[in-house]
């Protein structure tokens, strides 16, 4: 790290530490959604980056039929609620389908739904070409906040950082506020116990799981906000959602926050001062040796078993 | 640490927190050779909690649990059931796709290691034992039985078989009789009699008549804690049992 | 000599299934398909190897591990690095500006070959790293999982993150590693061309019987009391170990001997296709290597072999016809054989087991040398 003064690389943690915070959103909100359905259901659901797929091109489709009309400043609200709704429908579709039948078998779920995500992708390749699209910007999305002559924060980042924020609030008030989430939960930890006190534990998985799809939706529309999306693009960060949401502790929605947190900002800190993929393996490595020392994440809940 | 004692197993301020609740607190509990000891108490007394800390599938916070006199808490799992310990769960724990022979025979104590388990062979000296322990728990008849088909309380007979062939010194049994018929019941009693001679049996039990007709010794577990020890009929007539039992 | 001859063939039933795969293989394959095809069947024979692997510490074990590709990738680099330095000769590499090193570290301005190359210049040693280097790596990995007791989805999770990691690697360091294209441009062996047909012939015939020896390996194994023991732990891992067993240690051993199965496959792969890329190593191979296990039954060391052969023919010919479709129908192949076929093929062929048997014996009658073989009695732990 010679040959940088103090102030320089202040500002260099500064905007590095910017951009780690675009990689944090886009962790978390995919991490979110797989939170909910590997940590509380225990379901394995490798095509968790499909669904995060299927929200980025719904709203390039939005854009594209809102640039028709002149209308490309306001879509994106709307945009983000249909993204929600058709992940939303697919994952209640795939619960359906498949993921019912293999409650009881964890890793063929793991085999099942990596099949899904292969069907998906080809199902993207050959509805939107193999080429990455990106949907128009709506003007106020675009430009950056300049602090300091030395630091220059681009808006998209600071509107994803929003969501993000929104969005986890909604997801904790959910779980640990509404009777909805009471219910949910219960399902999770008692099964049999929440079936015999009269809630239909079927309807509730099937929820359960279309929710967490449809928040990687959402992630899916904010992704759009800060890279282009291809048939591919969800696959490339399913690995890193895991490993945030295992290193975290998968009950813990806190650890997941926290450690979507550490691991993007590991990365892009690392990422000025060495390669991309060294970042990345280093990144990864860290994680999986503090893992292999402390299975459970960095945050466990204790029980009696 | 304590000294050496004369028991088979002796255990010492025993201690496990969850979180701040005290399972187990500051247990003492002696054993001794030949003795047939049932733990009775309330749910969640902490009674399966302790055989989870002897075989060491729970890690005790403090204390000592000595097995002649050698220190069981450091010890790995399977470590503890080399020493001479076995233990029975609660619901019958038997592998189901294998036959009653086979259940038997990969508790058998010889090749437990890698090499040793490429190289085991069911040789004359492992029928004759196996066939040995089906007939005293009652199963001669169903050796080539897929386990899985078996009554429950066979179920139960058979895990019991398992540790027998291993020759514990001491044998742990948790709720052995759950799920029996009355006359199942009266043959666990009959094969528990037998099979303490030269061991020790430490049971769980909540069925009050088969505890009476086993037990040597009794020790009443509540909140983690001695409530009363003794024959049954001093501590049935232990005014603090009888107020857990029976009040509220 | 008995006693290990019986539990390779596992019966007279296993031993039947043994010499239709071996005359599969080794005769009626060589004799009906042209040096093109039969070194493609050969390449598809060195995933072969991955899933007799998978077979045992999944199948049997109840392990999945997501990663084996690394152990191919590990025993097949290891493999191509042997063959590149012996490419690499002063001679032939007098235009770079460094002779005497492979191409792709002259490219990327690398002067000296790094110490961990050193090794690669004797045959001896390289045949030790692909056989010692990706067992050790499994044994870390092992003992670091196995002994804190994580297994299941987490294990899954994290030999894929292992997988992941190494492809970035490889793929970052090109200037040791070539990078994204590989270890490429690999001719001799020993001064013995690889490329031509003559060689192409040996090294299917060396690897097929690699791979039947490999099954035989494993047979010994699922037949051994420790066979009987990681299906046990599989279903009762508690009852297991309170019978006295090191649980880890057979968890550690299984998984050791499936990556030391995988990077043999990883080097005769090597060998007989003439490269090696980070193509082979990351996630999406590691998984599909997975999917020929459990098309072939994931019970079945033998189906493996048959179902790694079928997806694999698949995919060449349906990426010739129809590569579009290629993707869609392998996505389906995994729903498919979770959902309705979680046995595959060996759980096909138990179903209809009489009437195969029946009708095997019919044709049978017919050859005058064929013994009329009669089955023993059925055991469910192999086929």
């Amino acid at each position: 790290m010679e040959g940088y003064t103090a102030s320089e690389l202040m500002s260099i943690v500064a905007m590095q530490g910017f951009a780690g915070i675009s990689l944090f959103s886009v962790l978390l909100l995919m991490a979110l959604g797989l939170a909910i359905i590997f940590g509380q259901m225990g379901v394995i659901n490798m095509a968790h980056g499909e669904f995060m797929t299927i929200g980025a091109y719904t709203t390039f489709l939005l854009s594209s039929m809102a640039g028709e009309f002149g209308l490309v400043d306001y879509y994106f609200p709307v945009a983000i609620i249909v993204s929600f709704l058709v992940a939303f429908g697919v994952g209640y579709l795939t619960e359906w389908a498949l993921i019912r039948h293999l409650y009881a078998r964890p890793l063929d779920t793991l085999l099942a739904t990596w099949g899904l995500s292969l069907m998906l992708q080809q199902i993207f390749r050959t509805v939107f070409g193999a080429r990455e699209v990106s949907p128009a910007m709506p003007g106020w999305l675009q430009g950056s906040w300049q602090p300091t002559d030395a630091i220059d924060i681009p808006i998209n980042g600071l509107f994803v950082l929003g969501l993000t924020v929104l969005l986890t609030t909604a997801v904790l008030y959910y779980l640990y506020k509404s009777r909805s989430g009471v219910k949910m939960r219960a399902t999770t930890q008692n099964r049999m116990m929440a079936g015999a006190v009269g809630i239909n534990t079927k309807r509730v998985d099937r929820f359960t799981f279309a929710l967490g799809c449809g928040i990687a939706g959402v992630a899916g529309a904010a992704f759009t906000t800060i890279a282009s999306t291809g048939p591919t693009t969800g696959s490339l960060y399913i690995v890193d959602t895991f490993m945030v949401v295992v290193f975290g502790g998968a009950a813990s929605l806190f650890g997941t926050i926290a450690s979507a947190f550490a691991i993007a900002e590991a990365q892009s800190i690392m990422e000025f001062f060495m390669s991309g993929s060294m970042a990345k393996v280093l990144t990864l490595l860290f994680v999986v040796g503090v893992l292999m020392i402390r299975p459970e994440g960095l945050f466990s809940v204790k029980v009696r078993k | 640490m304590s000294s050496d004692t004369d028991f088979l197993l002796a255990i010492e301020d025993l201690t496990v927190s969850f979180d701040g609740f005290k399972a187990v607190d500051g247990l003492n509990f002696y054993l001794d050779e030949d003795e047939l000891h049932v733990i009775i108490g309330p749910n969640g007394a902490g009674k399966t909690t302790v055989l989870d800390m002897i075989c060491g599938k729970t890690p005790a916070t403090s204390g000592s649990i000595k097995f002649r006199n050698q220190e069981l808490t450091k010890l790995s799992e399977h470590k503890i059931v080399h020493a001479g310990v076995g233990r029975k769960f609660q619901n019958p724990s038997i592998y189901e796709n294998l036959s009653v022979l086979e259940n038997l025979e990969i508790s058998f104590p010889r090749g437990h290691g890698v090499f040793g388990a490429l190289m085991f062979k069911r040789d004359e000296q492992v029928v004759r034992r196996v066939e040995e322990i089906a007939e005293e728990i009652n199963l001669k008849d169903e050796l080539h039985t897929q386990a899985g088909l078996l009554s429950h309380g066979q179920k139960q007979w058979l895990e019991i078989g398992m540790l027998l062939i291993q020759d514990p010194q001491l044998l742990m049994l948790d709720e052995p009789v759950a799920g029996m018929s009355v006359k199942e019941r009266q043959d666990t009693a009959h094969l528990l009699r037998r099979i303490c001679k030269g061991r020790a049996v430490l049971v769980i039990e909540h069925d009050m008549e088969f505890v009476k007709s086993i037990a040597h010794k009794v020790t009443v577990l509540h909140q983690g804690k001695i409530l009363a020890a003794g024959d049954m009929d001093h501590v049935q007539s232990d005014p603090r049992v009888i107020e857990v039992y029976l009040g509220h | 000599m008995n006693f290990f001859m019986q539990r390779m063939m596992g019966g007279k039933e296993g031993a039947v299934a043994f010499v239709i795969i071996a005359a599969v293989i080794l005769v009626l394959f060589p004799l009906f398909l042209d040096i093109f095809r039969l070194n493609l069947v050969g390449k598809y024979l060195t995933y072969a190897f991955v899933a007799v692997g998978l077979v045992m510490c999944w199948g049997y074990g109840g392990i999945l591990s997501l990663g084996q590709g690394v152990f191919f990738g590990l025993g097949g680099y290891a493999m191509a690095m042997f063959l590149k330095l012996e490419a690499s000769s002063p001679e032939a590499t007098a235009i770079q500006s460094t002779p005497g090193i492979p191409d792709f570290m002259d490219w990327n301005q690398i002067t000296a070959l790094p110490w961990f190359w050193e090794p690669f210049n004797s045959l001896p040693l390289t045949i030790i790293a692909v056989l010692v280097v990706p067992t050790i790596f499994a044994f870390f990995i092992g003992v670091a999982m196995f002994k804190r007791r994580v297994g299941g989805v987490y294990f899954a999770i994290i030999t894929q993150a292992i997988a992941l990691i190494l492809t970035v690697l490889i793929v970052g360091q090109q200037g040791y590693t070539g990078g994204i294209n590989g270890i490429t441009d690999l001719r001799t062996l020993l001064g013995w061309d690889i490329r031509d047909d003559s060689a192409k012939y040996i090294l299917y015939f060396v690897n097929a019987i690699l791979l039947l020896g490999v099954i035989m390996i494993g047979r010994f194994v699922i037949t051994s009391k420790l066979g009987r023991l990681l299906v046990a732990m599989r279903d009762r891992e508690d009852r297991v170990r309170f019978s006295g067993y090191d649980v880890s240690a057979f968890k550690i051993f299984v998984f050791c001997l499936a990556a030391m199965f995988s990077a043999i496959g990883g080097a005769m792969f090597t060998l007989q296709v003439g490269f090696m890329s980070p193509s082979f190593v990351g996630i999406v191979p590691s998984i599909e290597m997975v999917i020929f296990a459990a098309v072939g039954g994931r019970m079945s060391l033998i189906g493996a072999v048959y179902g790694t052969l079928l997806v694999s023919f698949g995919k060449t010919y349906f990426s010739e016809v129809a590569p579009e479709l290629w993707l869609f129908m392998m996505g389906a192949l995994f729903i498919a054989v979770v959902m309705a076929f979680p046995n595959g093929l060996a759980g096909i062929y138990q179903k209809h087991r009489s009437k195969v048997i029946a009708l095997g014996r019919r044709l049978c009658a017919r050859v005058p040398f064929c013994p009329t073989y009669r089955v023993g009695a059925p055991r469910p732990s192999e086929s």
